[in-house]
């Protein structure tokens, strides 16, 4: 059905934002910018702690011990130190973030029957690093016992290789090189989608109340509904273009996989576009000024970042944090995203978020289109 | 008589505490062109947007074209031509595609349609620069074709000539009258006095009330109970002092190199004189005129 009035609001938004070229710039530079920045910076994995060595004994055996610590790629043995205070000193300044301490009598412990105790300090003001570096240092550290015990069993006569009594296999399913990337990439595409859709839709009705000339459209013909598709259905396509850029960027320069079909992500992004068209519509109908309009999506705009699982695990917050996030759509869509790409499951898998969103998307839509009248007051 | 085309019945509008159009009564006849004249915030946009279902009215009722505003909104806006005070136009947009969009909006996509109504405003030549690189007379012309593409039968023009210099407002209205001839009614807001005297019909607002309606003769006949004077004297502002000192003058004012008094009905051309010459002014001459419809604003607003 070709409806005149729709097509020529269609037609009028694609002309003012072609005509608009700045913003049409930011609206493809902004994820180009977002991606890398969270791609390379928000990146949560470990490598080349600067480490700080105070090696007492200076013997072969602590040698080896030092070339374990080398080998793996989380540290990175950046200073020889001959006291405490100097390692003191640098972890203090922050040029070293973690420091080991050799025993003088190490070589002589561990020789024998004996147990050596080696000291590791860590910069604990950074908890991420902090405990990633503990993990890898203790499985160091761990590894290199397990070694000595079983060339001491050696010397005594037994088999060189021992079996432990417990012994974990561990398989990371999914994204086994836990690429943060791989985590982060889709949650970009989301929140994108997010802010984009609904800024860019809030606005573009605001501006029409600003300038004045929502009055001559309210005094012609045209339906409400066919105002509001009509202004939406532009963005929805900048926004499709912009899932599209961002999946393929991610998938050029971090690599991520795109598992699922692409038909299925297209359409389930397109549920959510329904929640983010729908809260930029809403705040069009409550501010009166560009300007009230963007500060009203971004004030939905924070809570959707951290109370989405963006960033931070959902699981770790409080209760009632958690309770909040049942309300974000965007917490549905991070999770469907990220199955998609890199589990590659099927809607089956996604029931319950895919029925959230519609929840969600339907229902904000209804109450814009309540609000959205065509009158002034 | 001509069919009446718009009706307003004790039509008042309420915003808080603030009265903004207070039982107004009134009624516009096919083929008139029928000023609203007012000052800013008198009331006059409050009405039409009332006219228009844009806004709803805290009492009274109106119909435009025997639909009723509040509830037949959209069979009104079908049918007439609105010209907003701030010329909704999207700057970024052609002359051309400012007004296929308004066209496309009503349904029309006859590009016939489209040349004659950019001819008939005078902007054939300019159909391809932006509404916003416009200067304002030509932006208020781009205006006046948006609102008439769709061939309305009448016509809700508010304040389509402020902030436009005298000759484009002249022009503008030589564009009325030739629409007016095609069968066009009007219903014209301003708050330029002369540009009342060219209504068929004039409506007064102050205040959000309608302080008189009639043809501007009739207005300046029987509106006021009063009469008009130009008086010359030397030195002037001594006499202008003089006259406001006088219990029956309503008031006084410059006008040009001599003065305009509004008095009381009656008052007489004698009394005036003497009374001047009496305060020590010099080459009195007082002459009774038809008030102006300015005079007569003046003298109802005064009141």
């Amino acid at each position: 059905m070709i409806n005149n009035r729709l097509l020529s609001i269609i037609r009028k938004e694609f002309i003012q934002i072609w005509r608009d070229p700045r913003t049409l710039v930011l609206v493809f530079a902004i994820p180009v910018m977002q991606l890398l920045l969270m791609g390379y910076s928000a990146t949560t994995d470990i490598r080349n702690v600067p480490l700080a060595v105070f090696d007492q004994d200076r013997g072969s055996a602590a040698r080896e011990l030092l070339d374990a610590y080398r080998a793996a790629d989380y540290f990175l043995i950046a200073y020889d130190v001959d006291s405490e205070d100097e390692l003191r000193a640098l972890v203090d300044s922050g040029d070293a973030k973690a420091g080991l301490i050799i025993p003088p009598d190490y070589s002589v412990l561990i020789k024998g029957e004996g147990s050596a105790q080696i000291a590791f300090v860590l910069d604990g003001s950074d908890p991420t690093v902090a405990s990633t570096s503990l993990s890898a240092a203790q499985f160091i550290a761990q590894e290199h016992a397990t070694k000595l015990m079983s060339n001491r069993l050696s010397r005594l006569g037994q088999p060189a290789s021992v079996e432990m009594p417990l012994e974990v296999r561990t398989q990371v399913w999914y994204n086994p090189d836990m690429i943060s990337a791989y985590f982060m990439v889709p949650g970009v595409i989301a929140t994108i989608l997010y802010t984009l859709t609904s800024i860019l839709t809030a606005t573009a009705v605001v501006r029409e109340r600003e300038r004045g000339t929502i009055e001559q459209l309210i005094v012609t013909p045209i339906r409400s509904w066919e105002l509001m598709v009509g202004k939406m259905l532009p963005y929805v396509l900048l926004a499709v273009m912009n899932t599209l850029e961002v999946l393929a960027l991610g998938s050029w320069l971090f690599n991520v996989p795109i598992r699922g079909e692409l038909g299925l992500i297209l359409l389930l992004s397109g549920l959510f576009l329904l929640s983010g068209l729908g809260i930029g519509l809403l705040a069009s109908t409550i501010a009166n000024t560009q300007q009230e309009a963007m500060l009203t999506v971004w004030m939905t705009l924070l809570p959707s970042i951290f109370l989405s699982g963006f960033l931070f695990p959902l699981q770790a917050m409080p209760k009632v944090l958690q309770l909040i996030s049942y309300v974000i759509p965007l917490r549905y869509y991070l999770v469907i995203i990220r199955s998609l790409l890199i589990k590659g499951v099927g809607a089956s898998a996604l029931q319950d978020e895919i029925l959230a969103l519609a929840l969600f998307g339907i229902g904000i839509m209804t109450l814009a289109a309540m609000r959205f009248r065509k009158r002034l007051d | 008589m001509s069919e009446i085309v718009v009706q307003t019945n004790e039509l008042t509008k309420r915003f808080g505490d603030f009265t903004a159009v207070d039982r107004v009564s009134f009624e516009v006849r096919a083929g008139e062109v029928m000023g609203y004249l007012g000052p800013n915030g008198s009331g006059k946009t409050t009405t039409i947007r009332m006219l228009l279902g844009m806004l709803l009215p805290s009492g009274g009722s109106a119909s435009v074209l025997g639909f009723d505003s509040t509830r037949q909104a959209e069979d009104i806006r079908a049918r007439v031509g609105y010209m907003s005070q701030k010329f909704a136009l999207y700057n970024e947009l052609t002359v051309r595609e400012n007004l296929t969009f308004y066209a496309g909006v009503y349904g029309i996509r006859s590009s016939d349609r489209l040349r004659d109504v950019i001819e008939l405003v005078g902007l054939t030549g300019l159909e391809d620069e932006r509404a916003g690189d416009l200067p304002i007379g030509w932006r208020q012309r781009l205006a006046l074709a948006t609102a008439i593409v769709h061939r309305p039968t009448l016509l809700f023009l508010d304040e389509p000539t402020s902030g436009v210099d005298p000759i484009a407002r002249r022009a503008f209205w030589d564009m009325i009258y030739y629409l007016a001839d095609e069968g066009v009614t009007a219903l014209v807001t301003t708050h330029y006095m002369d540009e009342a005297e060219y209504c068929t019909r004039v409506g007064i607002m102050r205040r959000g009330r309608l302080l008189s309606v009639g043809t501007p003769s009739e207005l300046k006949q029987h509106a006021v109970p009063a009469k008009a004077w130009d008086v010359h004297a030397e030195p002037l502002l001594d006499a202008l002092d003089a006259l406001e000192r006088i219990p029956d003058v309503v008031r006084a004012g410059l006008a040009g190199d001599h003065l305009r008094a509004i008095t009381n009905i009656g008052v007489k051309a004698s009394h005036l004189r003497r009374a001047l010459i009496g305060e020590g002014l010099k080459m009195v001459k007082v002459t009774r005129v038809e008030p102006s419809l300015e005079d007569v604003f003046l003298a109802l607003a005064g009141e």
